[in-house]
């Protein structure tokens, strides 16, 4: 470096350090409210992130993330080598595009239909109903699925009996659960979606709906021609966040419904369930977290695809 | 003149087709919804011959109050997981409000020079994450979350869409607000405790029954860090309840226990009494809870 470039960096920086002392000064309370949060996140998202380096280290719980040996490629090795991957991956994703699908067809046509009712109190009424499973946490639903499916006593074991047919063992038998899985997400999630559509609704400007009767409009083209149109914004939205965590599974319900019956796993294991299988038997935590790794890759790129497409097709909806 | 009026009211076919169709097929799903929970509550007074009898039923031929005195024999463990649960979804639930409004507050300043830079700082972490294992790994290594307290609290305390919504909903406060404070000499802490907090009590309404329902239902962290029987929580403790009963049965299945006691236990219906006990309250709120998430979603549902 020269001695003249030498001179003029000190300069700028004298120049520079005192102003941004001073607006570090003027805006320290600000700064001081930013403390915790940034902590946190610094403690609970970043230094996790380095952690990343456990993917690549033979793991033991003495030395720590940073004491433990390397272990170069030996963890995606073990992973790869298990073949599980493949299934896993496919399991998550197909799971997910079906609680999509389902989710948005249920919750959107609910709120429609529900929005139509000309019954005020019918139409509450059902609403809440229809909400109550979203306040409750997976765990009940372990209870809910021995009373309807449960094999000794269950409500439909006893309709099954009834017509002569063949009893369902779904603590053994996978066959079910994937329709299983799908009821219970969407039992779970039809009631909230459906509010965030029915305020969706409500938001429409009335006057298309005038208009849309004037010029004698029947309740089909009424609902295909002006409400479903004035929806596609919220559903896309609703989409571009649901797409961008297909990779993510639900552990909790997944957990809860299929947890660790090893009857089941071939049919209902997702990448969640088998790192948390994987860190939980403390066998090899190591491929654990390589496991981890990969499914937080799969997420990342996924989020970055999906936000990439919607901006190139409309700016507006893109989420950053 | 009257008839015409009439005509004029009348509902028109189609719509009445539909509504006759939306009735029924919002009535089914509903009762998909509500039922199970019916059947869980009814059959919590059933008494355990006739379950075993007949089966869970709509409206079971015998009835007992057993399950629940079984239940309440016993009741520190209930009582445990009760307190466990309140203390930690009441502290959670204000000191996650507190830090999302506060956050939010400052990068919905336009004043703040670096509220570009936070903004991405908070947001990242939202599209990458290092996954399940290294966040572990630092809670119970080096974070001492074994059987603490703080492992049912912190792991849920701050969470960055609940920052984005406050900060979409405090830009959309009046700014010049903010600056005739300032000009009175208002610090920028006063003017939040003073000035947006009070006018924030919508948005804190919906974040805060949002968190609190997370921190009421949550059995997660207690699966991960809490070993200690009497520090669990509330959802926990129910788990345990369906699932290591559904153990003991299996064990006694194969003639493997001897404890006579187990057996005049009313299992089936012991597990509906509890699931009623832990979901209770919830229901019991649930009018009140219901009608401030149906208001305060449209806050939520500000694009970030």
């Amino acid at each position: 470096m020269s001695a003249k470039a030498k001179i003029r960096k000190q300069t700028e920086s004298d120049f520079m350090k005192p102003s941004f002392l001073k607006t570090v000064c003027k805006h320290k309370i600000l700064l001081l409210m930013l403390i915790p949060a940034v902590a946190y996140v610094i403690i609970f998202s970043y230094i996790p992130m380095v952690g990343i380096i456990m993917a690549f280290k033979k793991f033991n719980y003495m030395d720590g993330i940073f004491g433990s040996p390397w272990n170069g490629l030996n963890n995606f090795n073990f992973l790869f080598q298990s073949g599980r991957l493949w299934s896993l991956t496919r399991n998550t994703l197909l799971y997910n595009v079906a609680f999509i699908t389902v989710g948005l067809i249920l919750q959107a046509g609910f709120a429609i239909i529900i929005n139509e009712l000309l019954l005020k109190r019918f139409r509450k009424i059902m609403q809440s109903f229809m909400f109550l499973p979203f306040f409750i946490s997976w765990v009940v639903a372990v209870a809910v699925v021995q009373v309807i499916f449960g094999y000794d006593y269950g409500i439909i074991n006893k309709f099954l009996d009834f017509f002569g047919a063949q009893r369902l063992n779904i603590y053994v038998d996978p066959a079910p659960w994937p329709f299983l899985l799908v009821f219970f997400n969407a039992w779970k999630g039809t009631g909230y979606g459906m509010i965030v559509y029915l305020a969706a609704i409500a938001g429409i400007d009335q006057e298309m709906y005038e208009a849309a009767e004037i010029d004698g409009a029947n309740i089909w083209q009424r609902i295909f021609k002006v409400t479903l149109p004035s929806l596609i914004p919220t559903i896309v939205i609703m989409m571009i966040l649901a797409v961008g965590g297909i990779f993510r599974g639900d552990f909790g319900m997944f957990f809860q419904l299929i947890g660790n019956n090893g009857a089941l796993l071939e049919i209902g294991d997702i990448l969640d369930l088998y790192v948390y299988r994987a860190m939980a038997s403390s066998s090899n935590i190591g491929m654990a977290s390589a496991a981890g790794l990969y499914q937080s890759i799969l997420c990342f790129i996924m989020v970055m695809f999906t936000n990439a497409i919607v901006k190139r097709v409309e700016r507006d909806y893109s989420l950053f | 003149m009257m008839n015409e009026k009439k005509r004029h009211k009348k509902i028109p076919r189609d719509v009445l087709m539909f509504n006759i169709f939306g009735s029924v097929v919002s009535f089914v799903f509903a009762m998909v919804c509500a039922i199970p929970f019916y059947l869980i509550f009814i059959n919590s007074f059933a008494s355990e011959d006739t379950l075993i009898r007949n089966g869970y039923e709509f409206i079971p031929q015998e009835f007992s109050l057993a399950a629940y005195k079984w239940v309440l024999r016993e009741p520190a463990r209930v009582l445990y997981a009760y307190r466990n649960t309140i203390c930690v979804t009441i502290i959670g639930t204000s000191c996650s409000l507190l830090m999302s409004t506060m956050t939010g507050y400052v990068l919905s300043r336009k004043d703040f020079p670096w509220r570009n830079f936070f903004s991405l700082f908070f947001f990242f972490t939202t599209l990458f994450s290092g996954g399940l294992v290294p966040w572990y790994t630092l809670c119970t290594r080096y974070l001492g979350f074994k059987n603490n307290y703080i492992a049912l609290i912190l792991p849920m305390i701050f969470s960055v869409w609940n920052m984005i919504i406050a900060k979409n909903y405090i830009r959309g406060l009046p700014y010049e607000m903010i600056e005739s404070a300032k000009v009175d000499g208002a610090n920028d802490l006063l003017i939040y405790f003073k000035l947006i907090l009070p006018l924030t009590i919508p948005l804190l309404a919906t974040l805060g029954l949002f968190t609190a329902l997370g921190y009421w239902n949550d059995w997660y962290n207690s699966m991960l860090f809490i070993t200690d029987k009497n520090k669990q929580s509330l959802q926990y403790f129910l788990h345990e309840m369906l699932t290591s009963s559904q153990v003991l049965k299996d064990l006694a299945s194969s003639g493997q226990t001897e404890e006579l006691e187990y057996y005049t236990l009313p299992k089936d219906t012991m597990r509906m009494a509890i699931t009623c006990v832990t979901v209770g309250p919830i229901i019991f709120l649930y009018p009140f809870i219901q009608r401030y998430f149906v208001k305060g979603l449209t806050i939520g549902a500000v694009k970030g």
